[in-house]
């Protein structure tokens, strides 16, 4: 295949990517890695190291939006950052030893984990008991504008939402996503965040995590600009349109069709790296 | 002094906004424009990206990318425009240590300089090998 044809299909499945992937919440990441991969049979180290730059163009795009609007708490957003960067380069440095088959698996099981979460129906886990000593000394608990009303939020379980921002940063490292699924998890269900604060902080979060790692995957030659160039390009314009249709669209059904097309392409994923296809 | 003294989070949350905003903008401005660059050199090429070698992409460091981008060939133009990219969420962190400081969160600018730290020590190189 010559550089111009592969350009030119990576840019169209990149923006499908993008636009798909923020339609959906699932992220552009964990689509073009797989089309990149089973694809176009690019190798795998490849793909996660053009993947983390797209994550960093569109989360940083979007972090450009909330951060206005005043939903992002920056203090949390800044004190999980250190859990998130470690976590991250640790996962860029162990992707450097993992043999390219494990990370397709683990990629596989994240993929179907990640889009199940996206179908799962959300519950409020908002509280205004002030009694997390650690919230009161990082000053995390805070407000948000809610329909237009200032609501406030108290912040629970600090310790326990750090370990899994670490655990969301290493996987994020390892596998050149931004785990966005990961990351609520932590803020909606262990520090009790409100929705509206917990996604758009872990958008914040998202482009300093995947710039720690990018600068890994940099330093091991895993950013070629040949194949990083046409995916941050056509992801970052996906999202962009995907977030504009996003405010119109009924998604309901379009997640539902979409978890069934991404556990197929996980499923793929975790039998080639099972039986050596990486 | 009056200014300095009424910093709000507000001014913060608007000055990083854009900040992000036209740091994806600039950087992907670049992207483009090396990739035309780098498509007219290597478009008819053949792609080989079917098995990963760490000697496959010349331009891995801060410093070359830097001394390569004036040469204008496309891939270190791209280099460069990604390069950008990767530095906008740490300007951002940057900047937040400025204005917590400004706003006498000393909690903040230290939690922001350990953020930063572990990015610098990443970007020396001390993680790839």
């Amino acid at each position: 295949m010559s550089v111009l044809l592969f350009t030119l299909i990576v840019l169209i499945g990149a923006f499908l990517a993008g636009f798909l992937g923020s339609l959906t919440g699932l992220g552009g990441g964990v689509i073009i890695i797989p089309l990149l991969t089973l694809g176009l049979g690019v190798d795998i180290h490849y793909a996660i190291g053009a993947s983390i730059i797209s994550v960093i163009a569109t989360s940083t795009g979007s972090a450009a939006a909330y951060v206005k609007e005043g939903l992002t708490n920056m203090r949390i957003g800044m004190f999980l950052e250190i859990a998130t960067t470690v976590g991250a380069i640790l996962g860029a440095v162990i992707a450097v030893y993992l043999n390219a088959g494990y990370v397709a698996v683990i990629f596989g099981c994240i993929l179907i984990f990640s889009s199940l979460m996206t179908l799962k129906k959300k519950v409020d886990h908002t509280t205004l008991e002030y009694t997390s000593k650690g919230a009161k000394f990082f000053k995390l608990n805070g407000s948000y504008p809610n329909q237009g009303v200032v609501t406030p939020y108290a912040v629970k379980n600090v310790a326990g939402g750090f370990f899994m921002m670490l655990f969301a940063g290493t996987l994020s490292g390892l596998l050149g996503i931004g785990s966005g699924a990961l990351k609520v998890i932590a803020m909606d269900n262990i520090m009790r965040l409100p929705f509206k604060v917990s996604t758009t902080t872990s958008n914040f979060m998202m482009g300093v995590t995947a710039a720690a790692s990018a600068v890994v995957y940099l330093h091991r030659g895993q950013i070629d600009p040949g194949i990083a160039m046409p995916v941050c390009i056509g992801v970052l314009i996906g999202a962009t349109v995907g977030a504009k249709v996003l405010v119109k669209a009924k998604t309901d059904k379009l997640k539902m069709i979409f978890a069934v097309v991404v556990t197929i392409l996980a499923l793929q994923m975790i039998y080639k790296g099972l039986t050596g296809g990486f | 002094m009056e200014q300095t003294k009424n910093i709000t989070d507000k001014d913060i949350q608007s000055l990083v906004g854009n900040l992000l905003r036209a740091g994806v903008y600039i950087s992907m401005v670049i992207v483009v424009l090396g990739g035309i660059i780098y498509l007219s050199e290597h478009g008819s090429e053949k792609i080989d990206y079917a098995e990963f070698s760490f000697n496959k992409v010349s331009l891995k460091t801060v410093e070359t990318i830097f001394a390569n981008v004036l040469t204008f060939r496309g891939a270190a133009v791209v280099q460069f425009g990604l390069l950008m990219l990767i530095f906008t969420p740490i300007a951002r962190v940057l900047m937040a240590v400025v204005t917590f400081f400004l706003e006498k969160d000393y909690l903040y600018v230290l939690i922001g300089l350990i953020v930063l730290a572990i990015i610098m020590v990443s970007l020396s190189g001390g993680f790839a090998h």
